[in-house]
């Protein structure tokens, strides 16, 4: 390996970057669009839902507290209904999101101080609404403790199993670095054969270790520059916290971004043009996204889908970083993961070079 | 001729593409400091040659011996000490001038300092000192063809191999850049060249005519042209398009060429005889009723490619 062959490739590959103004916006534009678009859906501070009110007591202090939660104005309580039946009705025909629901024995629940004193039932189908209803949960209720919240039941039709926006965010870093990544360098060496440059090159002394690093290596600064923006977004608009070390988490993000880069550059071995390895890229996406935990609790997913995760780096990533950033653990606690991410590397990489020939046939 | 000097060697060189034979049995012997030119239509194995020549292909059967490295396997070795200009220019056309010879002399093994010199002095030699800071793509098909020839000979290599390095270039460009090339072997650097153009090929100190795989000639141009097995005859009549059709198709005429007013024929060998070659021709016009003159005319190139391989020369070359 001649380091001044590697530098120039990689400084070749940086000047074609700047010229190619569609992949350099990509660099800063992918990371902040997804972000903020993931980012608002889960968490977006929704108001005036459609609702409606089932006052089964009607009694002067339901009316108060009906009337306070209609001045949040999270919810505009537009119908008055008479029995569960109608609220239903309205649910599934998705004329309102959310409904209030008073006992008729609110009064003595309220005395009793039970857990329960009121419902809020919720079309859960719907991230963006449930997120809203849970703000109205800890909704202080009048004549009792005003300390004690969490008297408000929300009960989630639909969908019972919540996903946390902080969870969401770091998973974010992981699937934002998978498709930029594996994108860049799928079509890395495809473009080169398409253009004839690659037949100029193999005719030239430059070797297929030193062809293949310098077409990933300014990739993974780029890698780190997108992690910057997506902390920098997540922290400044969704407040999302960093427990663990900031070196740590960069660390976990270089090797991760290694495997995807070197994911790509193994698609570029495989494809014949720049349109297939695309969609072999797309291929890999899906997975990754469906199966990594990013979705779907890692947990709940059957054996056989566990076992196929295991194999796909951004699973691992997301151990990595959900641990670092929500956690606050640490690489030495989370080594599995980091080791998997290495061996991947290294293999795609491994098996990528023996398959760059400096031969047309 | 000193077999030391011997730079390119192959033997019974062959190469299959599944059902297609690309190259067959070829002999080739290319010594120092000669411009030999490889002749032949589009599609008769001169880049899959080429190609073998530099260890990009395998050869499916043969021997290659290239500035004294066994080809493929020594082939690594081979790439350190040759430039190969594609037929297709292959330089990024995302990079300038400047930096497309900034990266391949890196690529090359030069240092910056013999780079940074090296890229001045090439710049210069070939007008390109002005384009420097211009991107590769938006040059002209001339001045393409001139930054492809100084980036494969930035490292000074021994052996030039240029696969039709002028098909997308105008004339005068053309007639420029063979000077070019004419100064690199004065220089001591040996080229092969392919071509499908006529007056290219004369300009060869060698020539090797490829048709269908097989070399079917091989030697400097006039000692072909003197070694024409048919001949070449002049027909001067009032009406040279019916001549011509008079003639067409009948056997033991090779070609037809109308030039101007006259009617240029080149006949089989009759007898290796070419007085009964024009008896023949002017046997057939009289024939035809046609009042002709017809005499004997030197050969030219084009009547070499168009015995050799039986069949008239590519026809959108131009002919000299």
């Amino acid at each position: 390996m001649n380091l001044r062959r590697l530098g120039s490739i990689v400084l070749k590959e940086l000047r074609q970057l700047r010229r190619d103004r569609l992949t350099f916006a990509m660099i800063i534009g992918i990371p902040t669009l997804q972000l903020v678009l993931f980012g608002y859906a889960i968490n977006m501070d929704v108001r005036h839902l459609d609702a409606a009110v089932l006052d089964q007591a009607n009694s002067a202090r339901s009316r108060e507290v009906i009337a306070e939660l209609g001045a949040s104005q999270v919810l505009n309580l537009r119908y008055q209904l008479s029995s569960p039946e109608e609220l239903n009705t309205l649910l599934r025909q998705g004329k309102i999101s959310a409904a209030l629901v008073v006992p008729s024995d609110f009064e003595t629940r309220l005395e009793r101080n039970e857990r329960s004193v009121l419902q809020i039932v919720v079309d859960g189908s719907d991230q963006v609404v449930q997120a809203s209803a849970r703000q109205l949960a800890g909704f202080p209720l009048p004549g009792s403790d005003r300390n004690r919240s969490g008297r408000i039941e929300v009960l989630n039709l639909y969908n019972p199993q919540r996903l946390a926006p902080v969870n969401t965010v770091p998973g974010l870093i992981g699937v934002i670095l998978t498709m930029t990544m594996v994108l860049f360098t799928a079509t890395a060496l495809v473009r080169e054969r398409e253009h004839g440059n690659l037949e100029m090159l193999i005719a030239t002394p430059v070797s297929p270790w030193e062809l293949t690093l310098g077409k990933l290596l300014p990739f993974a600064a780029i890698g780190l520059v997108q992690v910057s923006v997506v902390l920098l977004l997540g922290k400044l608009l969704f407040a999302v916290p960093l427990r663990g070390s900031l070196s740590e988490l960069y660390l976990a993000s270089l090797v991760f971004i290694c495997a995807s880069l070197a994911l790509g550059v193994f698609i570029s071995t495989l494809a014949r043009s720049q349109f297939q390895a695309m969609q072999m890229a797309f291929f890999t996406f899906l997975p990754q996204i469906l199966l990594s935990g990013f979705m779907f609790p890692f947990a709940g997913m059957p054996k056989a889908a566990q076992w196929l995760a295991e194999l796909l780096p951004l699973t691992h990533f997301l151990r990595l970083v959900r641990g670092i950033m929500l956690r606050g653990a640490g690489l030495a606690e989370l080594w599995p993961a980091l080791a998997a991410l290495l061996l991947f590397t290294l293999l795609m990489l491994g098996v990528a070079v023996t398959r760059v020939h400096k031969r047309l046939d | 001729m000193n077999s030391a000097e011997t730079v390119i060697q192959a033997r019974g060189l062959s190469k299959r593409f599944g059902d297609l034979t690309a190259v067959d049995s070829l002999n080739l012997t290319v010594r120092r400091a000669e411009v030999f030119g490889f002749l032949g239509p589009n599609g008769c194995g001169k880049s899959t040659t080429i190609r073998m020549l530099c260890g990009l292909l395998l050869p499916s059967a043969g021997s290659i011996e290239v500035l004294g490295y066994q080809i493929p396997r020594d082939a690594e070795a081979l790439k350190r000490r040759i430039g190969y200009m594609t037929q297709k220019f292959s330089l990024y056309d995302d990079l300038s001038v400047g930096e497309n010879l900034e990266f391949l002399a890196a690529v090359q093994g030069l240092d910056r300092q013999q780079a940074r010199q090296r890229i001045a002095e090439l710049l210069e030699r070939y007008w390109l000192a002005d384009r420097r800071r211009q991107l590769a793509g938006t040059l002209s098909g001339g001045q393409k063809q001139r930054l492809a020839l100084a980036g494969a000979v930035l490292h000074k290599p021994d052996l030039l191999l240029l696969d039709e390095p002028t098909s997308a270039v105008d004339p005068q460009s053309r007639r420029e850049f063979w000077d070019s090339l004419f100064e690199l072997a004065d220089s001591g650097t040996t080229l092969l060249v392919s071509t499908h153009y006529m007056d290219e090929a004369e300009r060869c100190t060698r020539l090797g005519i490829l048709d269908q795989g097989r070399l079917v000639a091989d030697g400097s141009p006039s000692e072909l042209m003197v070694a024409l097995p048919g001949s070449p005859l002049l027909v001067e009549c009032a009406q040279p398009r019916q001549a011509q059709q008079a003639l067409q198709g009948t056997p033991g005429v090779l070609a037809l060429t109308q030039i101007g007013n006259s009617l240029r024929v080149l006949a089989a060998p009759v007898q290796a005889n070419d007085a009964a070659a024009v008896e023949l021709i002017q046997q057939r016009l009289r024939n035809a009723g046609i009042q002709a003159q017809v005499a004997t005319t030197t050969a030219n190139l084009e009547d070499v490619f168009v015995s050799a391989t039986q069949r008239p020369p590519h026809s959108s070359g131009e002919h000299p």
